[in-house]
C-alpha cells in the first residue's frame, strides 16, 4: 500500500522534472524590489483562486455531494467587491475595502447556505442543486456589474491578489491560513470523521447521532466561503470584475484538481493536502504548456486525457479488466468460478 | 379523467401557455403565429440537443458534452468545406463522428462503471479542445448548399413561414417520440432509468441500451451542431458555450425526473418553447438585459425541481399508504 500523495507527488515532480529539462530557467527566482519573481512564484501566485476553490471542493465532494456553482460564486463576490469599491468616494480608503471585502464573503456564504439548504433541507441531488445557481449565477454577476467589466484603481484591494508579505505573494498567504484552518478542522477535531461518515452513508451516520444536515450544509457554506476569497484574489488581481467570463469552469478545474488529489468521487474519504497537489499540477500543467509554446488551447485536450486516466484508474471494474486477463491466464479454473459466481 | 402520471407535463404545457397569453397582452404584435413558430426556429437546434438528452436523463445518466459536440461539429464542418468537400459527405460524416463519440464515452461509463457526470465532462473538454487544435479562429462557410438551406423559408398558410431547420428538427421529436414510446430501446431506456439492477436482472441489455442512449445524445448533439452550423453559418470553438445547461434545463422544466425513468420528449419541446418565449419576452421588452434570461431560466428550474420533489415525495407516501 503506498502513501495515498505518492501518485500525484510523482506527476507534479515529472512535470517539474520535464520543465528542469526543457527550459533550466524555470527555476530560476530572482529578487527584485524587494520581491520575489519567477515561474515558481507564478504558479503559486496564479494557483492560489483554484487551490482555495478546490480545497473547499474537497469536503463538499468527501460528504458524497459536489459544487458546481462555484464558478459562478467566483464571478459574482468579484462583481459584488468591485461594485461596492467603484460606488465609493475614495477607493483607496480602508474601510472601504473591507466593506466591500466583508459585503462579498458575506454574499458568498449567502449562497452557500443556499446551496446547503437545497441539497440538505430540500434534498435534491448535489450536482441539479448547485446546477440552479451555476445558471442563475452568471446572470447574477452581470446583473451586479450590468453587464460591463468593471474597473477599479485601489492599491488595498489589490493587495489581497497581486500585492506581496515576506517577499511572497500575499495570495499564497490566505491559501496556507484556510488550508491550515481546513485541516486542523478536520484532522484535529470530529468535524473530519463527521463528514467522511455522512460520505460514506447518510442514513446510518445520521443512527449513529451524527447530524448529517448541518454537516452537508456547513460543507457547502465552507465551499461558497472558499470559491467567495478565490473570487476577491481574481479580481483584484486584474483590478476588474467580469460577470461573464471571471471564473470559468473553475469548477471542473476544481473537481479535477479533487479528484487528481485522489478524493474519490464517491465520497467518504478526502485527502486536503492530495487536492492541494492537484491544483499545482494543473497550474504547472498550464504553464509548462504556456513555456514550451504548445497552442495554450490543447490544455483542455491534455485536461480531457487526464480526468480520464485519473478515474479509470480509480475504477475497480477498469482495474479487474487489467488483472483479469493476466490471473486467468495463470489459474484457468478461476474464469470457471467467477462465471458462476 | 386526467391521469396522475401526466401531471408534470400539464404543468408544463400550462405554464407555457400563460406566459404565452401574458406577453400577448403586454406587447402589441406579440401574438401571432409567426413570433410562435420563430420560437422554434430560433431554437432548433436546442430542441434536437434536449431531444437527445432526455433520453440520457430518463435513463438516470446525463451528458455535459453536447454543448462542445455542437462547437465540434460546426468546427470540422467549416474545415472541410473550407477545404472543398461536398456537403452531401460533410454532413453524414460529422453526425457519425458525433455518434461515435457518445458511443465511446457510453461504453467507458457502462463498462468501467465511472460516473456519467465525469466521463461526460472529460468528453466535454475534450471536444472543446479539439476545436481549437483545428482553428481558434471563426471560420466562415460560403458553401452554396449551406448557405441555401440557411436562407430556405417553407411558406406555411397564413403568410408564417418555418426554416428547414425547424422541419429537421420536427421530424426528430417525431422520430424520438417513436422511438421512446414505441420500441423497446425507449422501454428499455425507462426501465434503465427506474433501476439499473432491476434492468440487469430481467434481463434486459443494459449495456446496448445504455451505450445506446449515449450514442443517440452524440448524434443529436451533431445534428444539432449541424443545424447550428446553418444558423451561424461559420465554425468557431467558442460557439454554443453552456449549451448544455440550456439542454438540462428544457428536459427539467419538461417534467422529466432527473433521477431518471420518468419524463416525455414531448415534454421536452415545451420545455424549449418555454425557454424560447423568455428569451422573446425579454427582447420584447427591450429595457430588460439579456443577462435576466439566466436568471429566470434558473428561478424556473428551481421552481421545477422543487415541484418534481414534493411531487414524487407525495407519490411515495401513497405507495407506502396502499
Amino acid at each position: 500500500m503506498k502513501h495515498h500523495l505518492f501518485w500525484p507527488l510523482t506527476v507534479l515532480a515529472l512535470l517539474l522534472l520535464f520543465n528542469l529539462l526543457y527550459d533550466p530557467s524555470f527555476f530560476s527566482i530572482k529578487i527584485r524590489d524587494g520581491h520575489l519573481y519567477g515561474t515558481l512564484i507564478d504558479i503559486l501566485n496564479f494557483g492560489a483562486p483554484l487551490m482555495l476553490v478546490a480545497i473547499g471542493m474537497t469536503l463538499v465532494i468527501a460528504t458524497k455531494g459536489i459544487d458546481l456553482s462555484v464558478g459562478s460564486i467566483v464571478a459574482i463576490t468579484g462583481a459584488m467587491a468591485c461594485l461596492t469599491i467603484s460606488k465609493g468616494a475614495d477607493q483607496n480608503a480602508l474601510g472601504l475595502v473591507l466593506t466591500a471585502v466583508g459585503l462579498s464573503l458575506a454574499l458568498s456564504l449567502a449562497l452557500g447556505l443556499w446551496n446547503g439548504f437545497l441539497v440538505a433541507g430540500v434534498g435534491i441531488q448535489p450536482i441539479i442543486a448547485t446546477l440552479i445557481l451555476m445558471v442563475a449565477g452568471r446572470g447574477i454577476a452581470q446583473l451586479i456589474t450590468s453587464g460591463q467589466i468593471i474597473t477599479v484603481t485601489s492599491d488595498r484591494y489589490e493587495y489581497i491578489g497581486a500585492g506581496a508579505l515576506f517577499t511572497l505573494p500575499f495570495s499564497i498567504f490566505i491559501v496556507a491560513a484556510v488550508f491550515a484552518a481546513a485541516s486542523l478542522l478536520t484532522r484535529k477535531t470530529a468535524i473530519g470523521m463527521f463528514i467522511e461518515a455522512v460520505g460514506n452513508k447518510p442514513v446510518a451516520s445520521r443512527l449513529a447521532g451524527i447530524r448529517s444536515r448541518s454537516v452537508v450544509i456547513a460543507v457547502y457554506l465552507f465551499c461558497g466561503l472558499c470559491a467567495g476569497i478565490a473570487g476577491l484574489i481574481l479580481s483584484s488581481n486584474v483590478s476588474s470584475a467580469d460577470g461573464n467570463n471571471a471564473g470559468l469552469w473553475y469548477e471542473l478545474d476544481a473537481i479535477l484538481a479533487v479528484v487528481i488529489g485522489g478524493t474519490s468521487l464517491n465520497g467518504g474519504r478526502f485527502y486536503l493536502a492530495g487536492t492541494v497537489i492537484g491544483a499545482l499540477i494543473i497550474q504547472t500543467l498550464t504553464t509548462t504548456i504556456y513555456m514550451t509554446g504548445v497552442p495554450p488551447e490543447i490544455t483542455l485536450v491534455v485536461k480531457a486525457f487526464v480526468v480520464l486516466v485519473v478515474c479509470l484508474i480509480q475504477s475497480e471494474s477498469f482495474r479487474k479488466t487489467l488483472t483479469h486477463r493476466w490471473k486467468t491466464r495463470r489459474y484457468p479454473a478461476e474464469k470457471e468460478l467467477t462465471r458462476h459466481a | 379523467m386526467l391521469k396522475r402520471q401526466h401531471m408534470p407535463i400539464v404543468v408544463t404545457v400550462a405554464l407555457f401557455i400563460l406566459i404565452f397569453i401574458a406577453g400577448s397582452f403586454r406587447y402589441t404584435g406579440f401574438f401571432s403565429a409567426q413570433v410562435l413558430l420563430n420560437l422554434l426556429i430560433d431554437n432548433a437546434f436546442l430542441l434536437i440537443v434536449a431531444i437527445g438528452m432526455t433520453f440520457v436523463i430518463v435513463s438516470g445518466g446525463i451528458d455535459l458534452s453536447v454543448g462542445s459536440v455542437i462547437a465540434l461539429t460546426t468546427m470540422i464542418s467549416a474545415t472541410l468545406l473550407q477545404d472543398g468537400w461536398p456537403a452531401g459527405v460533410v454532413i453524414p460524416l460529422v453526425l457519425f463522428i458525433g455518434a461515435v463519440f457518445g458511443a465511446g464515452m457510453g461504453a467507458i461509463i457502462h463498462y468501467f462503471k465511472i460516473q456519467p457526470f465525469i466521463v461526460t465532462l472529460a468528453g466535454m473538454f475534450l471536444a472543446r479542445g479539439l476545436c481549437y487544435v483545428i482553428s481558434t479562429n471563426t471560420i466562415t462557410i460560403t458553401d452554396p448548399f449551406y448557405t441555401s438551406v440557411a436562407q430556405t423559408k417553407v411558406s406555411l398558410p397564413g403568410g408564417t413561414f418555418i426554416s428547414i431547420s425547424v422541419l429537421i428538427a420536427l421530424l426528430v421529436f417525431a422520430a424520438a417520440f417513436y422511438l421512446a414510446h414505441y420500441t423497446r430501446f425507449g422501454r428499455n431506456t425507462y426501465a434503465l432509468g427506474g433501476s439499473e439492477q432491476s434492468a440487469v436482472l430481467m434481463g434486459l441489455p443494459v449495456a446496448r441500451t445504455k451505450v445506446g442512449v449515449y450514442m443517440f445524445s452524440g448524434f443529436c448533439s451533431a445534428l444539432g451542431g449541424v443545424v447550428f452550423t446553418f444558423y451561424m453559418l461559420s465554425g468557431y470553438g467558442l460557439h454554443a458555450i453552456g449549451m448544455e445547461l440550456d439542454a438540462i434545463a428544457a428536459v427539467v422544466i419538461g417534467g422529466t425526473l432527473l433521477t431518471g425513468g420518468f419524463g416525455y420528449v414531448a415534454g421536452t419541446l415545451f420545455g424549449v418553447l418555454i425557454q424560447g418565449v423568455i428569451q422573446t419576452i425579454i427582447s420584447f421588452e427591450g429595457t430588460l438585459s439579456s443577462w435576466w434570461t439566466r436568471i429566470v431560466i434558473g428561478l424556473l428550474l428551481f421552481l421545477f425541481i422543487v415541484l418534481q420533489k414534493l411531487f414524487s415525495s407525495r407519490q411515495l407516501l401513497q405507495k407506502r399508504r396502499a
